[in-house]
């Protein structure tokens, strides 16, 4: 039965010469019938120039150009196509010497033969014509446009981050990139480097043998056009952004402001900081090692990547989740015997008994003591281990221990302790509210980032709630704001809970006895919280948060100034001249002004 | 000694001729195109020239060991062998390395082995095996069912490995059942159905479905002995019209993104400024620009750039077409066609139903090949990274298609036995 199905190998056979014939068809139109695809005699290569798109540019919230792109030319070689040359002169046109000269040729022939490297990185216009008239004795050899990045105003140097040339990794990672290209090394650069970096074109040219250019190939048929990058609209706000940098000279540490409003980021300083134009071009190199053995460590972006115990602002934290879990009460009054008390003595010289309010605003260490064992001995819950859980459940809900994944790049989570790390030191049972009491206090082994406590600003001021904090508010067109960033995260904490604190917040610039009484604002309703934070290694760090106006907040702050000792002598005054600079567009008290400008905490 | 000199006689010394040369050329080419001046020697083995003659003494050892074994053995064992190659294939999902986004390979020391490659032969055995069984009927449901079981296990395998161009392959393996009785109707109705999914790409829904909805009517119209089942053609016409919104679905949501723009840009839908396209521009300007005579061995210049991708692998056909020209093209073209015509002649004169089968799958496989890598190479499909067999760099691929065709050949070495 199965031969009766035999003549269907004519089928199959006619199947195979009917696509050799369509392909030998196809081939004769393609290279003999089609002439165009000869190249003409006297050019005998095509050179693909590479087009390169703009980088896209950056610019704060109100439309200021915070980063665009100049003009510059980079020396190509394609190592292949070098012939012999009087290296003596072509060596004194670009200024190198010999051996460079040949160490780059190795570095280039070890390459690629065929594909182009860069010979010489970002020549200046000026040095371009010259080069340009004795190009032609040198087969091989040819320019190619790029840019530079350039910063109008010398600001936020990390946040925006730098580019710079793709190394092997990238290359593997992603073949659009070629040797010689850009990319963003650090920060927005290289977050958003996709988006940024736009589309490479190719322009095919035909090339004679004495390396002159014969004119497009085919009419430009398989050139592609350059795409330029999207622009970033960032939230930052320049004025203050410049105005946190100047006020944080010579100082260590950083400030966060955020809109509690939308969690956009408005200002984003570390300190020491550096000019932005540095790491640019041919200087790059020199001045980035320069940068990176300095021992104040100017690279390093202290409010993302340095953590520090929250110290006595996160006594907040522990106010609102003991309000919570119903173990507190805004009437709830302790004792407190300064100095004599126990567990924890109290710094601060204070009336006692007294009540939740007074104690937030008087910062009392006993008082809060009381309010942590209270937590963790909280009869709802069958062990100490539990209650622990249900502390850090509210805590990490208000922002701590994890980051925010949104575009802050190397961003860090800082650490919450669990219940597991203590049942690791003390073995299960065996800890309590008294071993841990460090916590109470935000001491111990808890770390934050500057961020996160910008973000517990916010999250007070919201009385409960927090957008996820970001940089950019829209990519490509300024009226695309980005969706992912619009949702509404709620804490575990009713927002009644806030009430009682965000009045003892108020207090610590309004009240009798506040910490921050001196640096107040007239006008303006600043509600805040001192933090001096032990140090290990050295004099205490002074930390503040701050938002204002309280019934209607439109920012929201961190600010540390490490090594500086009582929260209330630096932190807190920067906070107030941000907020008035911010809120205001002026500055009233140029008496702080000045204190703070000419304060030095850098002993070299 | 008697069997010996019967195996040698018996040989089909004119497919090995074939394969011979086909190797040969792919080895001059892979040098062409990988050429540099540093590394001057063909036998060079930090390149990829140096590396494929490596792979071609080994392919031939293993031809060798193929002829030497008991011809019986791979009928024997067809189904445990392919039993293996699906056990290789898991393996390589779970612990392999993944190249290019392709978690395909097994890395051994310095070489990377690629199990898809083999999987081709190992199915095409089960497949012959099981198609050979007497009084096996194709018109049955459950055989066809069971047959594109054997072959689709495999195939979907491979896709999962992100592998889209080897799993295709074996829907080469059709033309065998074609072969062995499969209706014709079902191949023009795959056809068909082929041919509504690129107009339906190319076309607005509407106008498309409007234009089948008319030409529904005409035929009930035209035709009187067809007016009576107008039901079933309704039936046919609302399937189209569902199918051809599917179509549209599945284009937007199931292909990868790179899948998409290779088929747009084919069809001419989108222009290449992105450079999706680029690739095969490359590729044409280096094939038409070869001319007539092509420029020589060593010559070529565009092919050299390395503008082209897999120059060496994918892309080989560049260099045949930029150095040796037009000539050199229908030398290659001429080779495979007569290779896979003497496939199907000598796949004729068997008596074993086994070998037969095998046969058709032999050529089905490399017919696939050959009509897709160099129909890509020269703009007629769109950019499917399958090798050219016997020809493009690769050991998993010259080890795979060498046992594939070297067992058919011993197949053949004994048809005269089988009564």
């Amino acid at each position: 039965m199965n031969r009766s199905f035999s003549d269907r190998k004519y089928i199959i056979i006619i199947l195979i010469l009917a696509v050799g014939f369509i392909f030998i068809a196809r081939l004769f139109y393609l290279q003999v019938l089609d002439q165009s695809y000869l190249l003409s005699a006297e050019s005998n290569v095509l050179r693909h120039n590479i087009i390169y798109p703009n980088r896209g540019l950056i610019y704060d919230r109100n439309g200021k150009l915070l980063v665009y792109d100049e003009a510059a030319y980079d020396l190509m070689v394609v190592p292949g196509q070098v012939e012999e040359l009087d290296t003596i002169e072509f060596c004194q046109l670009l200024n190198i010497s010999d051996s460079t000269f040949k160490a780059r040729l190795k570095k280039a022939k070890s390459y690629s033969y065929y594909k182009p490297s860069t010979f010489v990185a970002q020549i200046t216009k000026e040095e371009f014509g010259f080069l340009e008239e004795k190009l032609y004795k040198y087969p091989g050899f040819f320019v190619q446009s790029r840019s530079l990045r350039k910063y109008p105003l010398p600001i936020a140097a990390h946040l925006l981050g730098y580019i710079g040339e793709v190394d092997n990794r990238d290359m593997d990672q992603d073949p659009y990139y070629r040797m010689g290209d850009y990319i963003g090394k650090s920060g927005l650069e290289r977050f958003y480097e996709k988006e940024l970096r736009g589309s490479k074109g190719v322009q095919i040219v035909m090339v004679d043998v004495h390396n002159r250019e014969q004119g497009s190939y085919r009419n430009g048929r398989y050139d592609t056009v350059a795409i330029p990058g999207d622009n970033l609209y960032l939230s930052l706000d320049a004025d203050l952004q410049s105005y946190g940098e100047k006020l944080m000279q010579n100082k260590i540490g950083s400030i966060v402001a955020i809109d509690p409003r939308s969690g956009e980021i408005l200002a984003f300083v570390t300190s020491p900081t550096y000019d932005p134009n540095l790491l640019v071009g041919r200087v790059r190199g020199d001045n980035f090692s320069h940068l990176s053995k300095d021992s104040l460590k100017p690279l390093l972006n202290r409010a993302i990547m340095g953590t520090y115990p929250p110290g006595s602002t996160f006594k907040m934290v522990n106010a609102l989740v003991g309000l919570q879990e119903g173990v507190l009460h805004d009437y709830t009054s302790y004792s407190c015997y300064g100095p004599a008390s126990t567990p924890i003595r109290c710094t601060h010289d204070h009336i006692s008994p007294l009540e939740l309010q007074e104690a937030i605003e008087q910062s009392c260490n006993p008082y809060f003591w009381n309010v942590f064992k209270s937590i963790i001995n909280n009869p709802k819950y069958p062990s100490v281990a539990d209650a622990f859980n249900a502390w850090r459940g509210h805590v990490t809900s208000i922002g701590f221990g994890h980051k925010f994944n949104t575009d802050i790049p190397f961003e860090q989570s800082g650490n919450i302790p669990t219940a597991s790390l203590y049942d690791k030191i003390y073995q299960p049972g065996h800890w309590n509210a008294l071993t841990i009491r460090s916590l109470a206090i935000g001491q111990g082994e808890i770390l934050i980032t500057p961020l996160q406590l910008a973000n517990l600003s916010v999250v007070i001021a919201n009385r409960g709630f927090y957008y996820p904090p970001h940089l950019v508010r829209a990519v490509g067109m300024p009226e695309a704001p980005i969706e992912a960033y619009k949702q509404k995260l709620f804490t575990t904490i009713e927002p009644q809970h806030f009430a009682v604190v965000q009045e003892a917040m108020l207090d610590v610039f309004e009240g009798e006895h506040g910490t921050a009484r001196w640096a107040k604002l007239d006008g303006v309703e600043i509600c805040g919280k001192t933090g001096t934070v032990q140090n290990p290694h050295g004099k205490d760090h002074s930390m503040f948060i701050a938002f204002a106006p309280k019934e209607d907040p439109k920012i929201a702050m961190s600010v540390i100034v490490e090594n500086s000792g009582y929260g209330s002598t630096w932190a807190a005054p920067i906070a107030s001249l941000l907020i008035e600079q911010y809120l205001n567009d002026t500055i009233s008290r140029p008496y702080i002004e000045k204190r703070i400008l000419e304060g030095n905490l850098i002993s070299k | 000694m008697r069997q010996q000199k019967s195996i040698i006689q018996n040989l089909d010394w004119i497919t090995i001729l074939l394969y011979f040369l086909l190797v040969l050329i792919g080895w001059v080419n892979i040098y062409a195109a990988v050429y540099d001046e540093q590394h001057r020697s063909i036998l060079d083995m930090s390149q990829n020239y140096g590396r494929q003659l490596i792979w071609i003494i080994t392919s031939v050892a293993l031809a060798l060991v193929i002829l030497i074994i008991d011809a019986k053995f791979f009928s024997t064992f067809a189904y445990i062998i392919y039993f293996l190659i699906i056990l290789l294939l898991v393996g390589v999902l779970l612990g392999g390395r993944e190249i290019a986004g392709s978690k395909s390979w097994f890395q051994i020391g310095a070489f990377s082995l690629q199990p898809a490659e083999f999987a081709k032969f190992a199915t095409t055995l089960a497949l012959a095996k099981y198609l050979s069984k007497i009084d096996l009927n194709i018109s049955k449901l459950s055989t066809r069912v069971t047959a594109a079981a054997i072959i689709f296990i495999p195939a979907s395998l491979i896709l999962m490995q992100h592998d889209t161009g080897s799993a295709l392959v074996f829907a080469a393996l059709v033309l065998v059942l074609f072969r062995e009785g499969l209706s014709g109707n079902l191949l023009v109705l795959g056809f068909l159905i082929g041919l509504l999914f690129i107009l339906a790409l190319l076309f607005n829904k509407f106008i498309l479905i409007g234009f089948l909805a008319v030409n529904a009517m005409l035929v009930i119209w035209l035709f009187k002995e067809i007016r009576r089942k107008w039901g079933w053609i309704a039936g046919v016409l609302v399937l189209a019209s569902i199918y051809v919104y599917s179509v549209d679905y599945a284009f937007e949501n199931v292909l990868e993104p790179h899948q998409k723009k290779r088929i747009n840009v084919l069809l001419g839908k989108e222009t290449d400024i992105h450079g999706a396209g680029y690739n095969i521009n490359q590729s044409k300007i280096a094939i038409g620009s070869g001319g007539f005579a092509g420029k020589g061995f060593l010559k070529g210049t565009q092919t050299k750039f390395k503008f082209v991708p897999e120059q060496s692998t994918d892309f080989i056909f560049c260099t045949v077409g930029e150095e040796w020209g037009f000539i050199g093209s229908f030398i290659v073209i001429g080779l495979f066609v007569g290779l896979m015509i003497r496939i199907v002649i000598i796949a004729e004169r068997q008596r074993s139903q086994f070998s037969r089968i095998y046969g058709y799958g032999v050529a089905s496989i490399l017919f696939f090949h050959f009509a897709v890598n160099i129909g890509m190479t020269i703009g007629l499909f769109p950019v499917i990274g399958i090798p050219l067999p016997f020809v493009s760099y690769g050991g998993s691929s010259l080890w795979g298609f060498t046992i594939l065709l070297f067992i058919f050949i011993r197949q053949d070495s004994v048809r005269l036995e089988l009564l």
